[in-house]
């Protein structure tokens, strides 16, 4: 009876010591902690961010997306919009409507939402052409609830132009 | 001039000096202290801790400071707004007295008496008075709530706290702080804290619960309390409070320091500087404590307390006297 006591008290001893012992070397341990604006991490390419969309390996500015619409059924809060251009008819204006619209296999316009957006994936997942992905840009940020409101083939557009751009060989100092 | 009143003018002189300079010595290490507990808590947790606010964010703590200077104070409506404003002061004012008899150095001693034990015990019982007052005088549930458990811990904590500190006076055969670190010597067998080790870790667990520290911090309980005693401070209201604590912890550390680790003995270095370095490392590891254990239930603070704390500090006890009878 006593014994077990003292030996129940020496357990607690002993892992008092361990905790101890724990935060001691933790204390000494080289801090995880990255002073943001002076450093950055360096696993961006990890970043879950924005839904973007992903351009033809020979034509960049050009969408995989073939308008079926099927991300923006599987979309559980409703932020992504695909228009497409409604077969006019004669004497009609050009029409916009949400897609799918029989004839049409590219996108008008890709609207996407991201105030509304809860980053499930669930619009990559159901892409059959493989043609969404999460961008890894962190720099999201507004004042303003309107600029979420991102047409992604505008988006796709500028990426393009700025790659097409770094890509240019650099003109080599003689 | 007779001799008299020059002695008196002298004494005094030297007591008003003393407490000027305890005022800032108080201010001071609370400053330091609360850089060095959020650097801990920091570091434990893998974070570097404050960083911007002056070099290593040492300048962290005076801009604290001045935060809770500039914030309004509020007195609750259906508060007692004479017990509640008495509370902090209260809890500070003691704080002072207990710096009197405190052995620094052989050289300052600025009252000499020969209760400086007593003194100091006495006054850091006072702290209690002001808790309560502050739990009561808020009526706020979670005050009065913090306020009992703080009566209860004080009350269960001060017995073991007294029987371990007679212990180390019984072997010295003195209560004056500086005769019983002058019956140390510089080296650690010559301290009280390795001739009676168990009499040290009984009388540093209560230092920890005397001073509401984690993990015996109950009073305060954030998570059941919201802020316990002074959930309706703010402002400096509660910086004195947090004032008040800190300089407990320094009291506490002192003494530990002066009755089991030999105060200001010590080779090479002047006596002032063994003394300081030895409260700090005290205080380094009631800091290491807190950000290491959650805090405890309060039936395991009061059964610590009471079922283990008290009896073995009675055994202490005896065997102290025994060892004093044989003056080994």
């Amino acid at each position: 009876m006593i014994f077990s006591k003292i030996k129940d008290v020496l357990k607690g001893l002993k892992s008092l010591a361990t905790g101890l012992g724990i935060t001691g070397r933790a204390f000494c341990a080289k801090k995880v902690t990255v002073i943001y604006p002076q450093e950055e991490v360096d696993n961006l390419s990890t970043f879950r961010g924005m839904v973007e969309l992903i351009g033809k390996e020979d034509a960049p500015e050009e969408p995989m997306c073939a308008a079926c619409g099927n991300c923006a059924k599987a979309c559980p809060s409703n932020c992504i919009t695909i228009l497409c251009p409604i077969p006019a008819k004669e004497g009609e204006a050009a029409q916009m409507g949400p897609a799918p619209q029989k004839g049409a296999r590219t996108p008008g316009r890709f609207i996407m939402d991201f105030s509304l957006c809860c980053l499930c994936g669930q619009c990559i997942g159901s892409c059959a052409r493989n043609g969404l992905q999460f961008s890894n840009d962190p720099y999201v940020v507004s004042f303003n609830r309107k600029d979420f409101q991102f047409d992604l083939l505008k988006r796709l557009h500028s990426q393009a132009h700025d790659r097409s751009d770094s890509d240019l060989p650099k003109a080599k100092p003689e | 001039m007779n001799a008299f009143s020059l002695l008196f003018t002298y004494t005094a002189a030297r007591l008003v000096l003393w407490m000027v300079l305890m005022f800032a010595f108080v201010g001071l290490n609370a400053l330091v202290l609360v850089w060095v507990e959020r650097k801990v808590a920091g570091y434990v947790q893998l974070r570097p801790g404050p960083l911007h606010v002056g070099p290593q964010g040492l300048l962290q703590p005076l801009a604290d400071a001045v935060k809770l200077m500039g914030k309004q104070l509020l007195t609750p409506a259906a508060g007692d707004k004479v017990l509640f404003w008495a509370a902090p002061l209260l809890a500070f004012t003691p704080v002072m007295v207990c710096f009197l008899p405190m052995p620094f150095d052989p050289r300052f001693n600025p009252l000499p008496m020969n209760l400086g034990l007593v003194l100091i015990l006495a006054f850091s019982g006072l702290g209690v008075v002001s808790l309560c007052l502050a739990g009561w005088g808020s009526n706020n549930k979670w005050s009065l709530l913090g306020a009992a458990r703080a009566v209860a811990q004080s009350v269960a904590y001060e017995v073991p706290l007294l029987l371990s500190a007679m212990a180390v006076a019984i072997c010295a055969g003195s209560l004056d702080l500086y005769t019983i670190v002058g019956r140390q010597g510089g080296w650690p067998w010559q301290w009280y804290g390795v001739k009676n080790p168990l009499a040290f870790v009984i009388f540093l667990i209560c230092a920890v619960a005397e001073t509401n520290r984690a993990p015996f911090d109950l009073p305060e309980g954030e998570s059941e309390l919201t802020a316990g005693f002074h959930t309706e401070y703010s402002g400096m209201g509660f910086g004195i409070f947090f004032l008040a604590e800190y300089a407990n912890m320094v009291i506490v550390s002192g003494v530990a320091a002066a009755l089991f680790l030999g105060g200001w003995q010590g080779p090479f270095l002047p006596g002032v500087w063994w003394f300081l370095l030895k409260i700090y490392g005290i205080l380094l590891f009631i800091i290491w404590l807190r950000w290491t254990f959650p805090r405890v239930r309060f039936d395991q603070l009061l059964n610590l307390s009471w079922k283990w704390l008290t009896p073995l500090a009675l055994l202490d006890f005896a065997l102290a006297v025994v060892m004093a009878g044989m003056r080994i």
